[in-house]
């Protein structure tokens, strides 16, 4: 058995507030192994976003280890931190975040032009990621012109462009209608059945968590269940 | 050099999405720019012109002006009776070793004649070498030589403005009978226009005639000898002030004058008035050109100000830039860049703006002017100083968010 691609051990997050000292994530310890489909679940406070910007490499950790591939990322700079973003994680937000007033297909290059690829490469796999999920001919429109889900789509183009092993969503439907959002996790399916991507998944919604294969849910900065998704789905079904 | 491209091509997108803005950060420096090269361009040629002016009364000259006498206590000014002798003059030719060439003169105003016409102007009694020390050559027949000197011919070379007020228009005044104090004279020459001083004075106001014949035939025996003026030309312009003081010396022991009194004479060079002239010029010029800086200064502080709104309002986009992978100096590198860009700009239409200026002052108000590369390159690097100068703090803020908080800024 390989190492597994996210391995964490013992991680707190402390934020200072003056003198205050508020832990938003007290100890957490857990593996996810490449290839996964992870949903995390909990309220807001839960302290599920604070792990969430950790794996990202977004943020630091106060205390406690964190690997990626074998590799040690808890004490990294800075500027490290996004390089190992730019290599190896892509990022689907709710709120899409994509760059206003610029094309889908410049959307979709931006991390390659931070991460050295030649001119000529970047809009040859730009328009590939952008095919991938489906917007072909929509490469020139700007994010004002292109639907809820649409630009999640080319979100997901974004992330997948520099063909990073980890890919982090958050809450990725919750802006989306109920059809839209079955797309969305159609392509996120097929990327994880075609590509063997990882996927860590933030959601509030059963419908969707149930598309994963493991479901964490987090508690006051705790993980306080770690499960199968299909124990979960049999449960609703005994209670039904 | 890549990364440098397409920092520069996103930065033009971000100015062109907000033209206005960008247009009006961009008009300090436009002013700014623009008046400096006006100003310097106006300075420059009113500098060259007067130096041009200074110039044409001969090249490396000195002057050697009789008077500050004092007879008994009284002292008379500059002019008046004259202490210089053209023996002064000859012994300043053969034994100062930094004068080139020496000429003197005596002058009178007195009343030319020809045919039915007459004009009154200014007779000089001079050396063959006039025209060499003075610059001035003839535009039409000869000057009078050193055989004319020493037989006292009656010859005479005209200036422009006496040829056209004798003689009608396409007449060859050369080879003509004036007479002078009823004294006829043939004219022998015709001296190029000069034009005038740059206090006003008409110096084709003349006639030149050998000194010798002067002294006999016009201006009547009285202290035969005595000279108005010596010209001096230095041997090169670097030997000036050692020229100056050569003839100081010589003219102190030749009029023996005791250690402690006064000179009998002033020595004055044409470069001290072109000195002056330049930095009274220069005085002005730095003056306009310190206003001017004081607009690029508003003009970069205006560029910081709108850079740091567009941190503020960007802020978002800078999160999710951080979050696709841009370290630090990506982000410090894209907003410093725009405000250079922004600040070039502006540089290159203030310099557009005050070039054309300079160029219609010159045409309206018919005042020279003189385009200087230095001005026009110097304040285009300066503009793009004034960008990395107030840029770089916008930048810096904007490099050091926080990629969390700034992808949740709202």
């Amino acid at each position: 058995m390989s190492e597994p691609l996210i391995q964490v051990r013992d991680l707190w997050r402390i934020y200072s507030l003056g003198d205050v000292e508020l832990a938003a994530l007290r100890g957490v310890s857990l593996d996810i192994e490449a290839g996964e489909w992870v949903a995390i679940m909990g309220a807001s406070g839960s302290g599920k976003s604070t792990f969430m910007n950790l794996i990202g490499c977004l943020d630091a950790p106060s205390r406690g280890s964190y690997r990626l591939r074998g590799r040690d990322v808890a004490g990294l700079s800075p500027d490290e931190r996004a390089e190992i973003r730019n290599r190896e994680i892509g990022f689907v937000f709710q709120s899409f975040n994509l760059l206003p007033r610029t094309s889908a297909l410049e959307n979709v290059e931006l991390p390659l032009f931070y991460g050295d690829t030649p001119l000529d490469e970047q809009r040859e796999r730009a328009l590939a990621a952008l095919a991938e999920v489906g917007l072909v001919g929509r490469e020139e429109h700007v994010p004002s012109q292109l639907s809820g889900g649409q630009q999640q789509r080319v979100a997901i183009a974004r992330a997948l462009v520099t063909q990073p092993s980890l890919l982090l969503a958050d809450e990725p439907t919750g802006n989306l209608d109920t059809q839209t959002s079955l797309e969305i996790l159609a392509i996120l399916a097929r990327l994880h059945r075609e590509r063997g991507i990882t996927i860590v998944m933030v959601t509030h919604e059963p419908d969707v968590s149930a598309h994963a294969q493991r479901v964490i849910t987090f508690r006051d900065g705790v993980v306080v269940s770690d499960v199968p998704a299909s124990s979960l789905r049999r449960a609703a079904e005994g209670v039904a | 050099m890549k990364l440098l491209r397409m920092t520069l091509r996103a930065a033009l997108r971000a100015l062109r999405r907000n033209k206005l803005r960008s247009a009006l950060t961009m008009l300090g420096i436009v002013i700014g720019v623009a008046a400096v090269i006006t100003m310097v361009s106006i300075g420059q040629g009113a500098n060259a012109s007067v130096q041009q002016q200074i110039q044409s009364l001969g090249t490396n000259l000195l002057m050697v002006i009789p008077g500050a006498t004092t007879s008994a206590g009284v002292r008379s000014g500059w002019g008046g009776v004259s202490t210089l002798s053209a023996s002064d003059a000859a012994a300043i030719g053969k034994e100062c070793s930094a004068v080139a060439d020496v000429t003197y003169l005596k002058r009178q105003i007195v009343q030319v004649v020809y045919g039915d016409q007459n004009w009154s102007t200014v007779a000089q009694g001079t050396t063959p070498s006039y025209g060499r020390v003075r610059d001035w050559e003839v535009a039409n027949g000869s000057f009078f030589g050193q055989r004319d000197e020493e037989t006292a011919n009656r010859v005479v070379v005209l200036g422009q403005t006496v040829v056209d007020h004798l003689f009608g228009p396409g007449e060859d005044p050369v080879g003509a009978l004036v007479r002078i104090k009823d004294v006829p004279f043939r004219v022998i020459g015709v001296l190029q226009a000069k034009g005038q001083t740059t206090w006003g004075q008409d110096q084709d106001d003349v006639m030149l005639m050998p000194f010798s014949t002067a002294e006999r035939r016009v201006l009547g025996t009285q202290r035969v000898g005595t000279v108005d003026l010596i010209f001096a030309s230095a041997d090169g312009a670097s030997r000036i002030p050692e020229a100056a003081q050569q003839i100081a010396a010589l003219l102190r022991q030749r009029h023996r004058i005791q250690p402690g009194q006064d000179d009998d004479f002033t020595v004055r060079s044409l470069n001290e008035m072109a000195q002056a002239s330049e930095s009274a010029s220069r005085v002005m010029t730095n003056l306009l050109l310190s206003v001017a800086s004081i607009s690029l200064l508003v003009g970069g502080i205006g560029i910081m100000n709108i850079l740091l709104v567009s941190v503020t309002e960007r802020t978002r986009e800078i999160g999710i830039r951080m979050s696709v992978g841009a370290k630090a100096r990506h982000i410090l590198l894209q907003f410093l860049v725009e405000a250079i860009v922004l600040a070039m700009a502006g540089g290159l239409m203030g310099a557009a703006i005050g070039t054309s200026a300079a160029w219609a002052v010159s045409r309206v108000a018919g005042w020279p002017t003189l385009l200087s590369p230095v001005a026009i390159g110097g304040s285009l690097l300066f503009s793009g100083a004034v960008g990395v100068f107030f840029g770089f703090y916008p930048a810096q803020k904007a490099s050091r968010l926080d990629p969390i908080a700034a992808l949740r800024y709202e």
